[in-house]
């Protein structure tokens, strides 16, 4: 067997599969999208849809808000934890990404034991506070799985910064607060684009939290899935699909243009 | 002021740390106590474990057998594949990474719907467990391809191939022999990601799945719908207990296997 035998065979089985599970199925369903009597013009429908619109835009404010609360919390802990060595600091750390490996619909479970109607905010305050079925339970939850891969982003790139940098810095007598807004956060700036992408497009795909809690709420997973089940819209779910795959790609190739690296999983 | 406004990142960091942990330990204690409503005052049981066993088992088993499966597969898919791309850095090599990386950037459910329109009327395969695996595979083969190529990439592969070919040793022989051996920190990682992955792999499944196949994952969705708190608290206990101890094998051997890159 020569060498460029032994490639062909190597890449063979990928060929296969991806060929028969990837590459003809998303050919599909770009076709599929245009089988409406619209045609292509459905693309067009989505914006001119009151119903479409206003999920399109619900769903990127959500995500825009989950964006900007987990870049502020994460970045705020993990330089906290990188500049700091201290007794349970790596109890702290595990806490901070076990929900890693949570599916969205543990993660919506989570919400519910939080702000359901058997919750704990429900049990210690007086009168009605139930908000895990709002869009703020549905932030929250967004919340819940941004801040573990915000974090491990933010700590990747505050490790590498080098030390002297901040005590040049403070030798010139910079406060602690220039030194994070002129030294730390431009030296960040990349990591937090990279990692904000990727917390927006898991935010926007979010299927499993928005199946737990958003059972009144028009998020762009939920409207797909109802469209396809319940009202057997197969060429507008298509679409929509197509257009929301289009924009969480969109975010991981800035996200890695800015960092080496991107994975936006789960939610 | 300045005082208080110092310890403000400690305050960032507890607050979110008891946001996540308290719904933990909210179910871990739901799971276990008779009436989560009165309290742990109404006494500790495990009733509602048994409970998630009787009625939830066959979930547990089949998630299992999903995870090896799809691990099977993304070693027999991934390795080799990886193997290549790592041999051959170039543009073609970069696209082709780039297009079996695209399920993790499209969302599970896009994907979904394009196999079941593709796949919806093969009935045969639709409605047997290979089509969730299938979901599964092609979710988990990028972190199994990237985790290798990762570790081979930094090796000097060329230099030790060319010293086995120079003993005689053939393509296959040297991919058995040196490739997989000095592959094997980032076969580890990837293999515990991907089973990770696969055992809490939702959104995908839950629109592949059929009624007589529920995965762990899509019980728990069931359990939450339609069970009383403390049934779902024990179930989502359960996978708490099978997926921790994965989650940190595997952040133990990513780990390990970029320190043995340096």
């Amino acid at each position: 067997m020569t060498q460029r035998h032994f490639i062909f065979l190597c890449l063979l089985p990928l060929a296969i599969f991806t060929l028969a599970f990837l590459a003809i199925p998303l050919g599909r369903l770009i076709l599929a999208s245009r089988e409406s009597e619209a045609g292509w013009g459905i693309y067009l429908q989505i914006l001119q849809t009151p119903r479409y619109l206003s999920t399109l835009v619900q769903t990127v404010a959500v995500s825009l808000a989950v964006t900007v609360a987990a870049l502020a919390i994460s970045t705020t802990a993990g330089l906290f934890l990188v500049r700091n060595r201290f007794a349970g600091r790596n109890a702290l750390l595990s806490i901070l990404t076990l929900p890693l490996a949570f599916p969205g619909v543990v993660v919506g479970f989570m919400i519910i034991l939080l702000g359901g109607r058997q919750g704990l905010v429900n049990q210690l305050l007086p009168g009605h506070w139930v908000f895990a079925y709002s869009i703020f339970g549905l932030f929250l939850g967004y919340l819940y799985f941004s801040i573990p891969r915000v974090l491990l982003t933010v700590m990747a790139a505050a490790e590498k910064i080098d030390p002297a940098l901040e005590e040049a810095a403070r030798t010139l007598g910079a406060s602690p607060w220039r030194i994070v807004t002129d030294v730390l956060l431009p030296a960040l700036a990349p990591a937090l684009i990279a990692a904000g992408a990727i917390a927006f497009a898991t935010a926007m795909g979010a299927f499993g939290t928005a199946f737990t809690l958003a059972t009144d709420i028009d998020v762009l997973p939920m409207v797909i899935y109802t469209e396809f089940t319940l009202s057997a819209n197969i060429a507008m779910a298509s679409a929509l699909s197509v257009v929301l795959g289009v924009v969480t790609w969109a975010m991981l190739l800035i996200a890695r243009s800015f960092s080496g690296s991107a994975v936006a999983a789960g939610g | 002021m300045r005082h208080l406004s110092r310890h403000i990142p400690l305050l960032v960091t507890l607050l979110a740390c008891a946001f996540l942990l308290i719904p933990i330990i909210q179910s871990i204690l739901a799971g276990l106590t008779v009436n989560y409503f009165r309290g742990l005052s109404s006494g500790l049981t495990l009733k509602w474990i048994g409970q998630v066993w009787e009625l939830y088992a066959d979930s547990i088993f089949l998630s299992i057998k999903l995870a090896l499966a799809c691990l099977a597969g993304t070693l027999i898919i991934g390795v080799p594949a990886a193997y290549v791309l790592a041999r051959n850095p170039g543009r073609a090599t970069r696209m082709l990474e780039e297009f079996i990386s695209l399920p993790l950037a499209i969302p599970g459910l896009a994907l979904a719907l394009a196999l079941l329109q593709l796949f919806g009327s093969f009935h045969g395969f639709r409605t047997s467990w290979t089509f969730i695996l299938v979901g599964h595979i092609l979710y988990t083969l990028p972190f199994m391809v990237r985790s290798v190529v990762s570790v081979l990439a930094a090796i000097d592969l060329k230099t030790l191939e060319e010293g086995a070919a120079s003993l005689g040793a053939g393509p296959a022989r040297r991919f058995i022999d040196v490739v997989v051996p000095n592959a094997m920190p980032g076969i580890l990682a990837g293999a515990l990601t991907v089973v990770t992955l696969s055992i809490g792999e939702f959104n995908l499944t839950w629109m592949l799945h059929t009624p007589h196949l529920k995965t762990l994952p899509v019980g728990l969705a069931d359990s939450y719908a339609s069970m009383r708190l403390e049934v779902a608290s024990a179930y989502t206990l359960v996978f708490f207990v099978m997926i921790v101890p994965l989650l940190m094998a595997m952040q133990w051997a990513s780990a390990r296997a970029q320190r043995i890159m340096k």
